[in-house]
């Protein structure tokens, strides 16, 4: 997915600065994403992604700071802006009294679609986003899954080239969240620039082509989800065992492994592949040790926190402003 | 297309956008039209035998109060109509859907728009029912075509009145239950008017009051051209409280939905 970067900036933002009251939620934020690629800010709850979101899509003011999007100016030109763009945002974004196809149609009229090339491009939608027959439907008996595909096709009728997806598999179960994926990398296939935030480590590897990590308002790191992943110690294999003896020839079969006396355990880096889990295993086989339980750490936003800012996420966003703040 | 073009057809789309809505929700437009007929019957059947004794240098009786009641009424039913947009824009500003909107290249005012001519088609349904009821239970007034077209003309420019003022209520309340308070002191007016008893038998301070409220002139407008007695200069004071009323409060609206949005 990396190697697809184009030149010509879809976002630039410089010094983006916003405060609300006298706390300060975004302080001094640089951005650069390249057209037709997807870029993820990751972020605990309350670091700033939100309103990061809210003032890239006009919604709301910035305070400081300039910012280009889809090559015209925010503030000189919102409407511009506006045309070119397509947002879905965190908290559900359709109208719940109209049935999932008029919500769609209401889009295309508002897009000036025109009654023909409105009704295909609703009705190509409803087939895509696997809408069917709930489509006549009003999204008060929908899933929650099924809401959000009913926002992102609302989002896409416009046709848009840059697109702001926040949080948008928060609150799914694991099925609909592999299928928002699905849909997220076929548009990416069909040239949109994406830009996504998420709480998910998962969720920015498996998508992004760059990650900005956000905390309090500023970017910590940013990178490829590989130069990243380096530099994060987190994945290792966790094994508890029933005695000190056991514990004690386990760390002398294992060399490498990082040993706890008082919770008899040991540490192994490993980044979960079955090669490696089963070779631990055959040597304390073979060493004749008994293993009480193992557990396979992958690493998460907490350790890239833990890396980046010396701090666990939970404890970053503790102190900040909540999301809904608007 | 012009922009005055895209702000049209962006407004009719939001028009229908809200007929949708009173269609899925009936049971709101149900209440607002049943109130003020609910009042009509009581005031007619449970006080107007002894209201009407007082009407006409004391010769009226409950058919004359009735008469006498229908134009109160109906602007009752006005403002009936007016709590009900409140409510529904508060309502709809809770909806993430705005929010799309405003991030949409569509004209904002739209949105705004789609109410007010919802919540008009509303109000003159509303209109059309109350005075079905009144004729059917022998209201009876002496209007030719063209005093009747006058009367629907001044109701629709009071009713445009309300809702833009009930636009910008529901916009600077915070919660639904806040939009469906804010406009009860528009209910009680036609009350402290000349809508339900002539303004000349109420004490001194009260009915300087009465005489000079807007609505009295609207209610002594609809009351002379439906029934013919005397309108005066009531006619112009009443459009004149219109147009300022419906300017104010379309700014008031204008100003609170752009400020909602930088929140």
């Amino acid at each position: 997915m990396a190697t697809t970067i184009a030149t010509r900036p879809a976002i630039s933002v410089s010094g983006l600065r916003k405060t609300f009251g006298d706390k300060v939620v975004l302080d001094g934020i640089d951005l650069m994403v390249s057209e037709g690629t997807v870029f993820s800010l990751l972020g605990p709850n309350g670091a700033g992604k939100t309103t990061v979101v809210r003032i890239l899509s006009t919604l709301v003011p910035a305070d400081g700071g300039s910012v280009r999007v889809a090559g015209h100016d925010l503030t000189g030109q919102p409407d511009a802006v506006r045309a070119a763009i397509g947002v879905t945002g965190q908290f559900s974004a359709v109208d719940n009294l109209l049935t999932g196809e008029e919500n769609l149609k209401l889009m295309a009229d508002l897009h000036h679609l025109g009654r023909t090339e409105g009704r295909r491009r609703v009705a190509r939608l409803i087939e895509h986003f696997d809408l069917g027959e709930m489509a006549r439907k009003t999204p008060a008996v929908y899933s929650g899954g099924m809401r959000r595909r009913l926002d992102l096709a609302m989002t896409l009728v416009g046709d848009p080239r840059l697109i702001f997806l926040d949080e948008p598999t928060t609150g799914l179960d694991p099925r609909s969240r592999h299928a928002m994926w699905q849909i997220i990398r076929g548009l990416v296939a069909e040239g949109v620039t994406v830009f996504l935030t998420t709480q998910y480590l998962d969720e920015a590897d498996e998508l992004a082509d760059r990650i900005a990590v956000l905390d309090h308002g500023r970017i910590v790191v940013e990178g490829t989800p590989d130069e990243l992943k380096r530099r994060i110690p987190g994945g290792h294999i966790l094994l508890r065992f029933p005695d000190p003896t056991a514990l004690h020839s386990a760390a002398r079969t294992l060399a490498v492994a990082q040993r706890d006396d008082d919770a008899l355990t040991l540490q192994i880096p490993s980044d979960g592949d079955v090669r490696s889990l089963r070779e631990v295993l055959d040597r304390l086989d073979d060493a004749q040790v008994e293993v009480d339980r193992l557990s396979i750490h992958t690493p998460d936003l907490d350790d890239v926190f833990f890396a980046f800012t010396g701090t666990p996420a939970s404890a970053a966003a503790q102190d900040a402003i909540p999301e809904g703040h608007r | 297309m012009t922009s005055l073009a895209y702000t049209l057809t962006d407004s009719a789309t939001m028009l229908r956008r809200q007929l949708r809505h009173i269609q899925r929700y009936p049971s709101l437009t149900g209440m607002l039209i049943g109130l003020p007929v609910v009042l009509l019957l009581l005031f007619v059947y449970v006080f107007g035998g002894t209201l009407g004794a007082g009407l006409a240098g004391g010769s009226g009786d409950r058919g004359a109060y009735l008469n006498y009641l229908v134009p109160g009424i109906l602007l009752f039913t006005a403002t009936s109509a007016a709590q009900g947009t409140a409510i529904s824009v508060a309502m709809d500003m809770t909806e993430g859907i705005i929010d799309r909107f405003r991030t949409m290249a569509i004209s904002r005012a739209s949105v705004l728009t789609g109410h007010v001519l919802g919540s008009l088609v509303q109000t003159m349904l509303g209109f059309a029912v109350v005075l079905g009821v009144s004729l059917a239970i022998g209201f009876r007034p002496n209007a030719t075509a063209i005093e009747w077209l006058a009367a629907v003309g001044m109701f629709a420019a009071i009713a445009f009145a309300l809702i833009w003022l009930s636009v910008a209520l529901g916009l600077v309340s915070d919660s639904v239950e806040t939009a469906s308070n804010l406009p009860m002191f528009l209910t009680l007016l036609p009350f402290l008017g000349s809508g339900f008893v002539p303004t000349d038998t109420m004490p001194a301070g009260l009915r300087w009051f009465a005489d000079f409220q807007p609505f009295t002139p609207v209610i002594e407008t609809l009351r002379g051209l439906l029934l013919g007695s005397g309108i005066g200069s009531s006619a112009v004071v009443a459009l004149a409280w219109c147009v300022v009323a419906a300017l104010l409060s379309y700014l008031w609206a204008k100003r609170s939905f752009n400020r909602r949005a930088a929140r």
